[in-house]
């Protein structure tokens, strides 16, 4: 039962929402066909306000807030579109493609990724910072699944996935700033970990190609993440 | 534990002092122990050991007493004989001049001035028992007053009480922002829970800081009193503190205070036979300066991975697993008990119309008096650098302050005159952080500072959000560029331009305030990045050939902008 209470109502770029009050303001905007991009937030995990895409500027608050973490108050007033905030947008997708090697057209996501669609919706053609070209691995050693670090956004959705939602907890990161890497267990190779139970959740959850399952050609390589909100609502209901 | 009890312990203490003539007080915090404070212990404690047998055994009249922080870190070890002697750079060859000299001359080689304003224009309220009391002994502690303001908190207060006394003395936290402490506890005091926390911040972690340090190694049981108190105000029955593991003085010295106050029911369950129990414990941060952001350490805490998540939820409303938390850094901590000594209005009186109450500054750089320093909010910087300081080292010219560390800004000569408080020094482009103040004089290249700080930020920046992760990387890159001498105007607009993304987009303090150092210096010394872009010359000379030239590994024509290679796929969902 939704009480009373609980029902908040607020305008997003100048219309009128009601929402739960347990809704975040991309949920509310996303229900109603307003593009906010986002990049780390997976509905079904939990949200960390890590890529920063998906800022707002809220009345009333001096700083952009996240409206993937952000939850909807009475009388809120959200502006998801300015000049400002496209700004930043496109400056820090440009920021993710110089940090790695992301070159689209030999990527096994290619049309499947979210970094891609990212850019091309955003139309960003150029790069105006220095790229980094960092040279770094690639752990095929699992009998089913790859990672390129290459392709890594470091969004942590196959973190959360794997201790979330499969409670394994294989993957974590390791180092700080920018020598952060994912890893599987304690820097092991992803073949020889004793924890990782094979579902391949984090492969499908992976929004960029750095996660992928072998032998699989590019058309193949749909990932399938409807499936978390499913899971994690049945749990709900049955806890 | 009754407030009579209280008196009794202060009592005979003090006679037990009383009953030495003479004292000779060694600093025993980490700066002079870096330098043979100990070794220096030892000799005096031989050399009065040896009189004392000479003249026939009894009962020993002069004291060689261990204390903490006596402030001028620079000329330590420092040895206190008597209440008007104070040495500097004692070996532990001075020990017999030094025992001969008590209750006589002096010994003019080692004298430490005392009346000059480095000491006289100190106002001493977070540092009043530091160089004074022996921080190992809680008795001694006592004896100066301690744990009154509990007693007086307990017996005749209320929690609402406690927190009107501090929102009056119009404190503010210390740890950086400067958010008012009354509201804060007041936040607290009113979330809704049944179980609440309170935390001290003592992972003090900007470069050459240690105020924080110094209080905890020199007074641990003033932050422990201060977090009673708090715990009193705003209903909390556990609490943290949460100690850089590279501080293991100050984390012996709680470890002992913290069991002196359960011995003596400070500390534990029914508080001074009151309804309120407080436990206390450690836990010891692996020297990350993020797990200093409040949510990151929170995390911390529980175990986890210090990195910092969004806020809202503020800690006082969901903090540490989950429930209400009250996180104050350690010198708000340690400046409670005397508020409730003395009453709000006391404290209001000292500083400035919106910053009350004194300051502990770690003045650095090119001054002469270097070290530890406790001022009026509203002390300008003339009088800190000039006075305090004791004036430019080697006569050199002064160039720029640098206040708030990674997080802060550098403000040139036109703010000498600026009383320092939290309002001025934003205004000013700078912030009080947790205090650091580094002078720096005419060698000093305000564009290699900017590198400094900016290669701070990014080897400290966590890696979670994009815009610090990756933003300071190319920030550190292209005043690493400029300070090569290769850089152009081009690159000064990109800085500029980051620095705005970065403050408005970044998750946590440290990568919104990583700019800092490099705007400030933009605004106030902007000839000096023209000079290196536009004549690839450093004025100040610093930047030399001995930078480094990372020409050679980069690709052909590395700023023309690239055009990414998207594919042809459409993408996928979004
Ligand atoms: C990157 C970063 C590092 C910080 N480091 C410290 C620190 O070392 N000590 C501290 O007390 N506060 C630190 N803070 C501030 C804390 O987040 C928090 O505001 C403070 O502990 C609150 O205490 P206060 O109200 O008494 O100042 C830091 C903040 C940021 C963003
Ligand atoms: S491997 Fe994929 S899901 Fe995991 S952090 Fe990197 S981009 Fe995100
Ligand atoms: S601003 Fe920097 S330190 Fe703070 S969360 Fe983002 S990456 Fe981590
Ligand atoms: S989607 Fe909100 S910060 Fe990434």
């Amino acid at each position: 039962m939704i009480r009373a209470s609980t029902i908040k109502t607020l305008k997003i770029d100048d219309r009128d929402f009601s929402a739960r009050h347990d809704e975040t303001i991309l949920d509310v905007a996303r229900q109603n066909g307003i593009f906010i991009p986002k990049i780390c937030d997976l509905k079904g995990l939990s949200p960390v306000g890590a890529c920063r895409l998906c800022l707002v500027e809220v009345k009333g608050s001096n700083r952009l807030l996240p409206a993937c973490s952000t939850l909807v108050e009475e009388g809120m007033e959200v502006t998801t579109t300015t000049e400002r905030l496209q700004r930043y947008r496109r400056n820090i997708l440009e920021l993710l493609f110089t940090e790695r090697n992301h070159v689209c057209s030999v990527c096994v996501s290619n049309g499947h990724c979210e970094l891609q669609t990212l850019a091309q919706k955003l139309d960003i053609t150029h790069v105006h910072f220095r790229y980094r070209y960092p040279n770094l691995d690639v752990d095929a050693s699992h009998d089913r699944f790859s990672v390129d670090h290459n392709r890594c956004i470091l969004c942590s959705r196959c973190v959360r996935v794997c201790d979330e939602i499969e409670g394994a907890h294989t993957w974590d990161f390791m180092g700080r700033g920018i020598e952060s890497l994912v890893i599987t267990d304690l820097a092991e190779p992803w073949g020889t970990s004793e924890t990782c139970t094979g579902c391949g959740k984090c492969v499908h959850v992976c929004p960029t190609g750095a996660l992928f399952e072998k032998g699989k050609s590019v058309a193949e390589m749909l990932k399938r993440r409807e499936f978390l909100p499913y899971l994690t609502q049945m749990r709900e209901e049955h806890s | 534990m009754s407030p009579e009890e209280l008196e009794q312990i202060a009592e005979a203490e003090r006679e037990r002092q009383a009953k030495f003539k003479h004292r000779i007080k060694v600093c025993m915090a980490a700066g002079c122990v870096s330098c043979q404070s100990e070794g220096v212990k030892a000799a005096l404690d031989k050399e009065v050991a040896a009189r004392q047998a000479a003249a026939g055994g009894g009962e020993c009249d002069c004291e060689v007493k261990c204390v903490g922080c006596m402030g001028l870190c620079a000329g330590g070890p420092l040895v206190a004989v008597g209440d008007s002697a104070l040495y500097q750079h004692v070996t532990p060859e001075d020990a017999p001049a030094l025992v001969e000299s008590v209750g006589g001359a002096p010994v003019s080689r080692l004298v430490c001035p005392t009346d000059v304003p480095f000491f006289q224009k100190q106002k001493k309220v977070v540092l009043e028992n530091c160089g004074n009391i022996d921080p190992e002994r809680i008795e001694d502690y006592i004896a100066a007053g301690g744990y009154t303001s509990l007693m007086q908190a307990l017996g005749d207060m209320t929690p609402l009480q406690v927190i009107s006394e501090i929102t009056r003395s119009g404190l503010r936290g210390r740890g950086g922002a400067g958010y008012p402490t009354g509201l804060k506890w007041s936040t607290v005091s009113k979330a809704p829970g049944e179980k609440k926390y309170v935390v001290c911040n003592a992972d003090e972690g900007d470069p050459g800081a240690f105020m924080d340090r110094s209080v905890l190694e020199s007074d641990p049981h003033r932050v422990l009193e201060g977090m009673l108190i708090a715990a009193f105000a705003v209903g909390a029955n556990e609490g943290y503190i949460y100690v850089r593991a590279e501080y293991p003085l100050a984390i012996k010295r709680l470890r002992i205070a913290i069991k002196q106050a359960e011995r003596l029911g400070l500390l534990g369950n029914n508080i001074c036979g009151s309804r309120m129990s407080f436990h206390l414990d450690l836990r010891l941060g692996a020297g990350a300066f993020v797990c200093g952001e409040e949510t990151a350490l929170l995390a911390s805490i529980e175990g986890r991975r210090g990195i910092p998540r969004p806020r809202p939820p503020y800690p006082a409303m969901e903090g540490l697993f989950g429930q209400p938390t009250l996180i104050n850094n350690v010198e708000t901590f340690a400046s409670i008990a005397p508020i409730i000594r003395h009453g709000g209005e006391w404290y209001a009186q000292i500083g400035t119309e919106k910053s009350k109450g004194t300051k502990v500054f770690a003045l650095a750089g090119s001054v002469n008096n270097t070290g530890l320093v406790e001022v009026a909010m509203g002390t300008t910087l003339r009088e800190m650098v000039y006075e305090i300081g004791g004036g430019m080292a080697e006569g050199r010219q002064f160039k720029a302050v640098q206040t708030g560390g990674p997080s802060g800004g550098c403000l040139p000569a036109q703010f000498l005159d600026m009383p320092v408080d939290y309002e001025n020094l934003a205004r000013a482009g700078s912030i009080m952080g947790s205090g650091g103040m580094i002078v720096m004089d005419d060698t000093a290249c305000m564009v290699d500072v900017a590198r400094f700080f900016m290669d701070f930020c990014m080897g400290e920046s966590c890696g979670k959000c994009v815009p610090c992760r990756v933003g300071t990387y190319h920030m550190h890159g292209l005043l690493k560029k400029i300070t090569q001498r290769r850089g152009s105007t081009a690159d000064i607009t990109q800085l500029e331009e980051l620095s705005d993304l970065l403050k408005n987009t970044s998750l946590c303090g440290l990568g919104q305030s990583a700019p800092n150092p490099v705007l400030s210096t933009l605004r106030y010394f902007a000839e000096e990045y023209k000079a290196h872009v536009e004549e690839h010359r450093c004025p100040a000379g610093v930047c030399n050939s001995e930078n480094g030239d990372d020409a050679a590994n980069e690709p052909p024509n590395p700023d023309a902008p690239v055009a990414i290679d998207l594919g042809s796929g459409k993408g996928g969902d979004q």
